[in-house]
Parts: structure tokens; sequence; C-alpha cells
């Protein structure tokens, strides 16, 4: 019987074809192994062989990823692979997500196992890790050796159809799965056993990690708020009477860009709350509730503020994924800074 | 508000569950007076309510206007 298949990607770097310089390298094949696919292959054993390896310029790629992806997709097509490997790229950002990228649609299209290699705090972790069984590296090539046996361990398991155990046992990135298992201990004393530890000072794993949100930097302070221009935006829901939008009630798909231009006091009469995870009553007797258009008004006629932006942004906060909120969020940001605003007030209910 | 705050825009977050907006990342926060009704109070008089409303501002402004180099809730 014949060898199991295996076709290797790997960057102009590992290629030994040159750096930066060479960055704009369109893809080629070299049949065999190159580069690190030496050490792929040592460690794949006598079983596996790899028959081709894909070597790629970083930015070539980057540049043009959706012909770079199908023009790769045909060469390793030709060589019919059992199972594809990717980099290690480690904490290469553009190396890293070309892998990610390649891995995600071999394993679409061939239905085969692609593994790659990557450092966990690269930015192609975040992007692959909830498609792709990921093997966790360190962030340089200082680590190679490393990196191919657990690329190759979790390869195997996967041509195998070995179920993987945890990320921390296997090594990989953790792909956002969560299993039910039967653990000898109620949840009760587990929870006091960590909470023990922890007023101990000891360490403990933590059964439910709390998600990590990014931090920006506070922005410097409005000068002089006689000159400023205030924008009003916020997750309450109001909408025009009638959600002529239909920003949904739930997981909003959107955001409304609605005028305030010449109005005074938001009324119920003309606005609404969309919102379903609130009793909206309050909101939809008197909307300046949630967004305060008349204190602002008064505050610009007297001269406390130059300006209430005439437009406000709004959409429902409820179950509505963090994904949607920060493009939501870019785009509105962006909408404020091209129209001079200022200072915005956000509002949550 | 962080997006806007990618920006250099400052801003402000209303919230009436100040540990989730300390937990997503707001910088400038002023507590709010109810989830259903943030800036307001129905159980006041309409002169009452509005009051409370313009201070909620007046702090927001506040906020604005204040240098900050971490997370800071305004309370008073």
């Amino acid at each position: 019987m014949g060898k199991y298949r295996v076709v290797h990607y790997i960057n102009q770097f590992f290629g030994g074809i040159g750096g930066e310089d060479k960055a704009g390298l369109l893809p080629q094949v070299r049949s065999g192994k190159a580069g690190p696919g030496i050490a792929l292959q040592n460690y794949l054993g006598e079983e596996f062989e790899i028959v081709a390896t894909i070597v790629c310029g970083d930015n070539y790629f980057a540049e043009n990823t959706v012909k770079a992806t199908s023009e790769i997709l045909n060469m390793i097509k030709e060589y019919k692979p059992d199972i594809f490997f990717a980099g290690p790229a480690f904490n290469a950002g553009r190396y890293g997500i070309a892998c990610g990228a390649i891995c995600e649609t071999v394993q679409e299209t061939f239905k085969i196992p692609a593994v790659m290699g990557v450092y966990p705090g690269s930015p192609a972790a975040d992007m692959y890790a909830r498609v792709l069984t990921l093997a966790a590296t360190a962030d340089s090539a200082r680590g190679m050796e490393e990196a191919i046996k657990r690329m190759v361990y979790i390869g195997l398991k996967l041509f195998r159809n070995e179920s993987l155990a945890d990320p921390e046992v296997d090594n990989y990135i953790p792909r956002g799965i969560r299993k039910n298992i039967l653990l000898p201990d109620i949840g009760a004393k587990r929870a006091v056993e960590m909470l023990v530890k922890k007023l101990k000072g000891e360490s403990f794993i933590t059964e439910y990690p709390m998600p990590v949100f990014d931090r920006v930097p506070p922005a410097h302070p409005i000068i002089d708020l006689s000159q400023a221009v205030i924008g009003l935006t916020g997750c309450g829901g109001i909408v025009p009477k009638g959600n002529p939008d239909r920003v949904e009630a739930s997981s909003a798909t959107k955001y409304g860009t609605y005028s305030i231009a010449g109005i005074d006091n938001l009324t119920g009469d003309q606005f609404e709350s969309a919102h379903g995870g609130y009793d909206t009553t309050y909101a939809n007797e008197d909307p300046d509730r949630v967004l305060p258009v008349d204190v602002l008004r008064e505050m610009e006629k007297e001269g406390k503020i130059k300006k209430l932006h005439d437009i406000f942004y709004s959409t429902v906060g409820n179950g509505t994924s963090v994904d949607n909120a920060r493009k939501y969020g870019q785009e509105i940001a962006q909408k404020f800074k091209d129209s001079a605003v200022n200072a915005v007030i956000v509002t949550s209910t | 508000m962080k997006e806007i705050e990618r920006l250099d825009i400052p801003v402000v977050h209303v919230a009436t569950v100040v540990p989730i907006s300390q937990t997503v990342g707001a910088n400038r926060i002023v507590p709010a007076v109810a989830i259903p009704h943030p800036l307001g109070n129905p159980r006041l008089s309409k002169d009452e309510e509005y009051n409370l409303r313009k201070k909620i501002v007046e702090k927001c402004l506040k906020a604005l206007s204040t240098h900050i180099d971490t997370q800071t809730v305004f309370t008073d």
C-alpha cells in the first residue's frame, strides 16, 4: 500500500527564497519536502510522505487573498493530499493569516484534516481558533521543533478520527467549545474549593473563564464645552415611531440613523423604543428618559454647549453579538468623526 | 464606545449596571437611574424628573471635560 499523501504550505522565508524583499513571491509548488517540512516528515514517520510543498510570499497572499487562495487550492488539488499542514507561523501576522485562510479552505473543500501551528497571541489565533484546530506554538522559530511535534500529534489524531483531549493537554488553542462532563464532586463543592484557594492566594483553574475585553486609552477631554458639538447614541432601541428600519428587538443586525434637526424634545408621539429586553413603558412615554435630547437642546440654547449633533444613532443591545456591535461602533465612530462631533454621550438601558 | 474613543473622541457611558460598563472597558462612566429609564424617573413630577436628567447630563459634560488616566466613575 502507498503512503498517505501530505501537502505542506510555507512562506517565502521558510521556503529559503528570501525575506521581505521576496514577500511578493507568487505561489509555487515544489515536489517533496522543504524547510520545516524536513522536520515535519521526520515526525510524521514512514506511513506519510510530503509529496509537495507550496511556497508563497506573505505580501502576495495578503494583497490578493481571494486570488491566491484559489491558485493555491488548484496546486494542492493536483497532489490529492490525505492531510494538509501549514506553517508553523509562530507570531507572524501575515503568514499566520495566510496559513489560516488556506487551512480553512482546504478543510472545507477536500474534507481532510488541515493543521497549522501558531502562537496563541497572534491575530491568526483569534481569527481561526473556532474553525481550525491550531497547534499552540512559541512566538518565534526558536520553538520550531516543539511546534512541529505538536502539529503532527494533532494532525495524526484528527487523521485517525481520535478525539482530542483538553486544549492544555493536547497543546492546541481553545476552540470555544463547551462539553458536558461528569465530575465526582458537585458544583457547590468545587466552587467552595476554588473560593478557599482564592482566599488563600493559591492558584486554581476556573471552570468558566471570563471573556477578555480589549481596552482603549481614555480620549483627551473637551477643552471648551461652549465650543463642543455633542453627539448622542445608545443601545436603548430609541427609533422613530413605527420603527421604519425594523431594528430588531433582540440580536440586532443593524443600527438606525435618525435626524433630530429642529426637535427640542423626544416625545412618545414621534419616537419609541424597539428594545425587546426591558419594559419599554417608560421609554415610550418619554424617550428623553433614554436619550436626553430635551436637556441637551436647552444647554445648546443657553450656550453651555455649542451644538447637539442633529443625528443620533441607535441600536438594540439585547443579545447583539460583540462582532456586530463592534462593526456598528466603527461605522458610527467614523460618522461622528466626519461630522466633526467633539464628544459623545452613550446611554445604555 | 471604544470604537469612538479609538478615534480620540471622548465618550461618556451612562449605564445603570456600572460593573458591566467597567468590564466592557468604558473609560468615563456616569451611573444611571434604572434600566428602563436610565435618565428619568417616572415616579417624580415632570419638573423634578427634568432636573434629575439635567443633573446626569451635567455630570456627563463634566466627565467629558475632565482629563483621566484610567477608568473613572463620575458619581458627584
